[in-house]
């Protein structure tokens, strides 16, 4: 700002104000400039690395849930009913992967498109089996029922039984495991 | 300066005034002004010179090796279990970690070398005479600790090399008198190397020995200022005489600039020849050829000559003889003279021993390479670790990892209870072959301790505990039950 000078001054207060502080200014040369223009470029350079090394875990998805083989697909062209099959789950944590076991559903082919449902019950996560006697899904804890298709009939549970994303590709139907909220009538994905 | 005040009332350049303004107000709260002139007026007789920019550099080197190490720790785990994958992790999947971690390898080498450097000028320069003997030894410590940086740092990767290299540098404290068999088991944390030894080494390296380097480090400088810049070999050690100039600027430049161009060169070959990590350490591999970092090769070599009784000669006698010989150079060599062509014997000694290092380091290179059995031994060390940084980064697999068991059930009243128990919707709660979910507790492993009879009786009536986490007593006939029992029974 274009304060007037002795105003500055005047917060020395009774030192003289010539020969304590003017020395490091005056010597400020333009060999000082140029290092300070050196080391900082350097050191920006230098950051650079450090920064992307410090934050790879954001720049790259490693605790995604990946896919999940299930079997040929000839395997599943002639169900009438639903199957149970385990699927072996991989998910990376940094230098860990933790596998894991998980039961999923695959349902008789309508159209000539499989669905995949997660047996986990919406209401308070048992796992359901399917009842062959009834054709039914049935909850063991709080006897919720759902069709073949896994729409609800009757019980506590809020929303139908929740499809999990598949694929299929090279002739392999594929899944991607994932968890849903439960006691809440929409499908929500955990994160 | 136009920054200055200005006395003749014109209006200065409001930038620059701001720019004083704010220095002022810190100098007067923390006293900028004679910090910066501590730091940077020291007085050089003689002037400034590139042969004194190696303190600097090693300081900087220093600064260079704690930011990548910090960085490193990001991702290491110092564990026999982990440490390897981490590394491997770090180098083949982190952006940039195969740079970083090179940068700090080849960091422990270029320390090594400016350390060598700062000792000949010292020495050459007769830089340690005139009441200097404190700074000295605090040079000589601080040349110990960055050496057990070294050591301990090179365990850390727990490959292969790493994990040979530190059994043979663990065995050799072993030929210290009287303590040596506990200062072994006192560094290897027992008496074979393992996760202890590790925990130990990384322990040291990390918090141990840099504290005590920076403490030095510390003392260092401050003994340095006390005692004063030496100047040239020509000047007087206590009372100088030559015109001096200031620390600042170009003695800083210099400093600068070989810090600068070391860190260009460091991370030149970080980048186009990056440290390479080894297979996992195999302790049960008896083929392998352990070779120290470069800078012990000498002392490697030298106990070869050494065999049965007589090595405690090579690993205590003569080591300590030099160390003493080193460590006590300003109380043998009293005399004020610096100049190196005045002191033949000292120089002389100096000479033979740095010529003696740089021959038995060449002699065990070609040793090496003469002995056919062990040139083809270390060449297929070397193509494994080629092999192992090709192979893509594989993630552990965490202990905490479920999967069910492939129970493979033969009793054929068992295979009937399997189908029971899935046709009950038992695995529902209790899991694929009782290995629990959260919703039911895990029975492979607690239903085989259990007697049939009581398991046919919980399975009846449950107790008022299983019912309230939602058991219900399972109603099959008898035959289904006993084949049910049976497949819990089977249940490992």
């Amino acid at each position: 700002m274009n304060s007037s000078p002795t105003s500055g001054e005047g917060r020395t207060g009774a030192a003289p104000p010539s020969q304590v502080e003017v020395e490091p200014i005056n010597r400020r040369s333009f060999l000082g400039v140029l290092l300070g223009f050196g080391a900082m470029v350097v050191g920006a350079a230098l950051s650079v690395p450090l920064l992307r090394f410090a934050l790879h875990p954001l720049l790259t998805k490693t605790t995604d849930i990946g896919w999940s083989d299930i079997g040929k697909i000839e395997e599943f062209a002639s169900l009438t009913a639903p199957m149970k099959k385990l699927i072996t789950v991989d998910q990376r944590d940094g230098w860990r992967k933790i596998v894991s076991e998980k039961a999923i559903y695959v349902l008789p082919a309508k159209d000539g498109v499989l669905r995949v449902l997660s047996p986990i019950c919406p209401h308070l996560g048992c796992s359901i089996p399917w009842v062959e006697a009834k054709q039914q899904f049935i909850c063991p804890c709080h006897t919720a029922i759902f069709t073949l298709d896994g729409i609800r009939v009757s019980g506590p549970a809020p929303r139908p039984m929740d499809d999990l994303e598949s694929k299929v590709e090279e002739g392999v139907l594929k899944v991607r495991y994932q968890y849903f909220r439960q006691l809440i009538p929409t499908r929500e994905v955990l994160a | 300066m136009a920054d200055a005040l200005t006395p003749n009332g014109k209006p200065n350049e409001p930038h620059l005034n701001r720019r004083r303004r704010i220095y002022r107000w810190f100098d007067v709260r923390i006293g900028v002004g004679s910090l910066m002139h501590e730091a940077l007026d020291e007085p050089i007789p003689g002037g400034a010179r590139w042969a004194y920019v190696f303190g600097s550099v090693l300081l900087f080197l220093f600064i260079s090796q704690t930011i990548t190490g910090i960085f490193l720790a990001l991702y290491y785990a110092p564990t026999a279990d982990h440490a390897h994958t981490t590394l491997a992790y770090i180098v083949k999947e982190v952006t940039g970690g195969s740079f970083l971690r090179s940068l700090h390898a080849y960091g422990s080498s270029a320390v090594v070398i400016v350390m060598l450097l700062h000792l000949t000028q010292t020495f050459l320069y007769g830089a340690y005479k005139g009441r200097r003997e404190v700074l000295w030894i605090s040079g000589c410590a601080l040349l110990g600790l960055m050496l057990a940086m070294a050591f301990t740092g090179y365990l850390l990767p727990w490959d292969q090399k790493a994990y040979f290299a530190t059994t043979v540098g663990t065995n050799m404290a072993s030929e210290v008198p009287l303590i040596g068999s506990t200062l072994k088991r006192l560094m290897r944390g027992g008496n074979e190397m393992g996760t202890l030894t590790l925990s130990r080494f990384f322990v040291g390296h990390v918090f141990l020995l840099p504290g005590a380097i920076l403490g030095l480090i510390a003392a260092h400088v401050f003994l340095f200022r006390k005692a004063g810049a030496a100047g040239p070999p020509s000047e007087d050690p206590i009372n100088p005489k030559l015109p001096t100039e200031r620390f600042y600027p170009r003695q800083v430049l210099m400093d600068t600039v070989v810090a600068l161009l070391m860190i260009c060169v460091l991370g030149l070959f970080s980048y186009f020849s990056p440290t390479e990590l080894g297979p996992k350490a195999n302790p049960a591999d008896t083929q392998y050829v352990p070779r120290p970092e470069w800078f012990y090769l000498p002392v490697f070599q030298w106990l070869k000559y050494f065999k049965g009784s007589l090595s405690i000669v090579g690993i205590v006698v003569i080591p300590t003889l030099t160390a003493i010989l080193v460590v006590g150079l300003p109380f043998f060599d009293r005399r004020l003279e610096r100049r190196p062509w005045r002191r033949p014997i000292a120089v002389g000694i100096y000479l033979a021993i740095m010529a003696t290092l740089i021959t038995f380091g060449w002699l065990s290179r070609h040793e090496d390479q003469l002995d056919p059995a062990i040139a083809k031994q270390v060449a297929k060390q070397n193509e494994e670790t080629e092999r192992f940084m090709r192979e893509p980064f594989e993630p552990e697999a965490a202990a905490s990892s479920l999967s069910a068991p492939n129970v493979s059930v033969l009793d054929p009243a068992a295979v009937a209870g399997k189908k029971i128990y899935d046709g009950e919707s038992c695995d529902a709660c209790h899991g694929e072959n009782g290995v629990g979910t959260n919703a039911g507790p895990k029975l492979a492993g607690a239903t085989a301790q259990k007697s049939a009879e009581e398991l046919t009786k919980l399975l009846r009536h449950p107790t008022p505990k299983m019912i309230e986490g939602e058991m219900k007593p399972v109603e099959i006939p008898d035959e289904d039950l006993k084949a049910l029992v049976a497949y819990l029974k089977s249940l490992k």
